[in-house]
C-alpha cells in the first residue's frame, strides 16, 4: 500500500458550506493550481478514496450523510475540514440549524483555515494530510509489515 | 410496460460540487418522473439577520453563496439604503456595477467549464476554468478576495479602484474578450457540443413563465426577463438589453450565458470609461425603520432581499427569494422523457446554486 503515498485519491463533500470554499477545491484541480501533477485525484465514489475533503460545517440534516460517507472509506483515511465553518460552524455557528464542525461528527485529521480558503492553503492542507496518512499506514501495518517491503523501501532510498 | 425502478442521484455526486437529491424513477433507460428532495445545505442565515447589527449582516448575506456573493451583498445593502433613505455616491454605484459584472463573467465561466465537465468535455472545463482565473485576479487585486469579496457596505463600497488600475483593466478587456470569444466558439458551434445539447431538456416560453422560472432559465426560452434593466446601480446610465434565446432547449441556455459574458464585458468597459470622480461612500447615522423589497439580477436570475426593520440596530425580519429555488420546478418539468444519461447536463443547465437555494 506504499502507493497511496504517491497517488492520493480525493472525495469531495460540501457539508453546508457557502459554495466559497467548494469552488477554491475545484479551482485547485485546474490549470494554475493543477494538483494532479501530485497524482491526487477528485473522484466521485467514497469506496476508492483516500481522502475526505469536507467544506461547510455539519446541520442536522447532512449529519447522517456525513457520516455514510465516512463509514465507507476504506482504512486507512484521512479527513480535512476546509475552511472556518468546517472546523467551527464560522459566521454561522449561531444558527439555528448549524450542529458545529465536522469533528462534531467524525474524526478530523487536518484543519484548513480561511474564509474562503485560498487553493495554495487547500494544497498545504492536503500535503500535510499525506504525511498523516503515511503514519496511519505504518500503524496499520505495524508488526505485520513483512520484511520484503522493507528491503524494497530500502531499495527506493526512501528514508526518513 | 416496463418496470419502473427509482434511482437515487445525490445528495453526493460525482457532477454537482453541492448536494442535491433527486429521485428519478426510470422506465428502462428513460426518466418518467424526478421528485427532488432539499435541505442538505440549510443554515438559517434568515434568522441570523436578528443576532446581527445591520451593518454586520453585509459580511452573513456575502456568504449566502461564495459564487454569487458580491451581488447578494449589493443586493442587501441596497435594501437598507432605501429604508434609511441614504444616496450612495455615483462613483460608489459604478463600482458596485463593474465588481457585479466580474463576479457574473467569473460565475458563468464556472459554469460553462462545470457544464462541460458534465457532458464529459474534459478539455474545454479545463479551458474555461483557465481563463477563468485573470477575472479572479482582478477581483483579488481590485477587493483582496477571490470569492468573497467583502468590499459592499451599506452606504457604498470599502475601496476604490485606482485611475491606473482601471486604465490597465481597460488595457486588458481586449485580450480577454478575444479569448471568451475564442472559449465560446467552441460552446456554440461545435459539433459534438451540438450533438448533446440541441433538443434536449426543453421548456416552452409558457411552461417557463407560469413555472416562475428565473434568469438564464427563462431567458433561453424567450422571457425576455433581466433585473439590471430596472436600472439599479449604474445599469440604469449604462444602458442594458437582455440575451434571449427562443429555443428552451439546454443549447439556448449555454448560448444565452455564452453570450452574457460578451454583454458584461461590455458593460465594465463602459463602465470604466464613463467612472464619475467623488467620494466612494456616505456616512450612515441612525437605524433603519421600514420594509423594502430589494432586487438584483444574480448570474443565476432574480434575487429578492425584503427587509424589515423596526427601528432598532437589528433588522426585524430578511426574506431572501434566490433563483435557484424558483428553477427547480422548470427542472422537475424538464427532466421526465430523457434518457438517465442526460440527467446531468439537463440538472447543471440550470446553474444550481444550492448554497443560495437552501440559505
Amino acid at each position: 500500500m506504499a502507493f497511496l503515498k504517491r497517488s492520493p485519491w480525493i472525495l469531495h463533500y460540501d457539508a453546508s458550506s457557502c459554495n466559497g470554499c467548494d469552488i477554491e477545491v475545484l479551482a485547485c484541480l485546474t490549470p494554475l493550481y493543477d494538483v494532479e501533477r501530485f497524482g491526487m485525484i477528485n473522484t466521485g465514489n467514497p469506496k476508492h478514496a483516500d481522502i475526505l475533503l469536507i467544506t461547510g460545517g455539519i446541520n442536522t440534516q447532512n449529519r447522517e450523510v456525513v457520516e455514510n460517507i465516512y463509514e465507507q472509506m476504506p482504512e486507512p483515511k484521512v479527513v480535512i475540514a476546509v475552511g472556518i465553518c468546517a472546523a467551527t460552524g464560522g459566521i454561522f455557528r449561531e444558527c439555528y440549524n448549524i450542529v458545529g464542525g465536522i469533528d462534531k461528527v467524525i474524526p478530523v485529521d487536518v484543519y484548513v483555515p480561511g474564509c474562503a480558503a485560498r487553493p495554495e492553503q487547500i494544497i498545504d492542507g492536503v500535503v500535510t494530510a499525506l504525511s498523516i496518512l503515511e503514519k496511519k499506514r505504518a500503524a496499520m501495518a505495524g508488526t505485520a509489515q513483512t520484511r520484503e517491503e522493507e528491503q524494497h523501501t530500502e531499495q527506493a532510498g526512501e528514508s526518513t | 410496460m416496463p418496470e419502473r425502478i427509482i434511482v437515487p442521484f445525490g445528495p453526493q455526486h460525482p457532477v454537482l460540487p453541492e448536494p442535491i437529491h433527486l429521485d428519478l424513477v426510470l422506465e428502462d433507460e428513460k426518466v418518467v418522473e424526478a421528485i427532488p428532495s432539499i435541505g442538505y445545505i440549510h443554515r438559517g442565515l434568515e434568522r441570523l439577520v436578528q443576532k446581527r447589527e445591520y451593518t454586520e449582516y453585509v459580511y452573513v448575506a456575502e456568504r449566502i453563496c461564495g459564487i454569487c456573493s458580491f451581488i447578494h451583498a449589493l443586493c442587501y445593502s441596497q435594501g437598507v439604503e432605501h429604508i434609511m433613505k441614504v444616496e450612495v455616491p455615483d462613483r460608489a454605484r459604478y463600482l458596485r456595477t463593474i465588481w457585479s459584472e466580474c463576479s457574473r463573467i467569473h460565475s458563468h465561466l464556472l459554469w460553462l467549464g462545470l457544464f462541460a465537465d458534465g457532458m464529459g468535455f474534459e478539455n474545454l472545463f479545463m479551458r474555461s476554468w483557465q481563463l477563468r482565473e485573470s477575472v479572479l485576479d482582478v477581483l483579488e487585486d481590485t477587493t483582496g478576495g477571490r470569492v468573497i469579496q467583502g468590499t459592499c457596505k451599506v452606504g457604498g463600497v470599502r475601496r476604490d479602484i485606482g485611475q491606473e488600475k482601471l486604465d490597465e483593466m481597460h488595457r486588458t478587456l481586449d485580450p480577454f474578450e478575444q479569448q471568451c470569444r475564442d472559449l465560446g466558439d467552441v460552446f456554440l458551434n461545435d459539433d459534438t457540443v451540438k450533438y448533446r445539447l440541441k433538443g434536449l431538456g426543453v421548456i416552452t416560453k409558457d411552461e417557463a413563465y407560469d413555472l416562475g422560472a428565473a434568469g438564464p432559465t427563462a431567458r433561453g426560452s424567450g422571457v425576455a426577463m433581466d433585473h439590471r434593466e430596472t436600472g439599479y446601480a449604474a445599469y440604469g446610465d449604462l444602458g442594458f438589453k437582455p440575451v434571449v434565446e427562443t429555443t428552451g432547449d439546454c443549447y439556448a441556455r449555454c448560448a444565452v450565458r455564452v453570450k452574457e459574458v460578451y454583454a458584461s464585458i461590455d458593460l465594465i468597459r463602459r463602465a470604466i470609461e464613463e467612472m464619475p470622480e467623488g467620494p466612494i461612500d456616505v456616512k450612515v447615522k441612525g437605524t433603519p425603520d421600514g420594509e423594502y423589497f430589494s432586487r438584483a439580477e444574480q448570474p443565476r436570475g432574480e434575487v429578492i432581499h425584503y427587509l424589515k426593520g423596526d427601528g432598532s440596530k437589528h433588522l426585524a425580519r430578511a426574506r431572501i427569494r434566490t433563483p435557484t429555488l424558483a428553477n427547480i420546478p422548470p427542472l422537475v418539468k424538464m427532466l421526465p422523457g430523457i434518457q438517465l444519461a442526460d440527467v446531468p447536463v439537463v440538472v447543471l443547465s440550470i446553474d444550481p446554486c444550492i448554497g443560495c437555494m437552501e440559505r
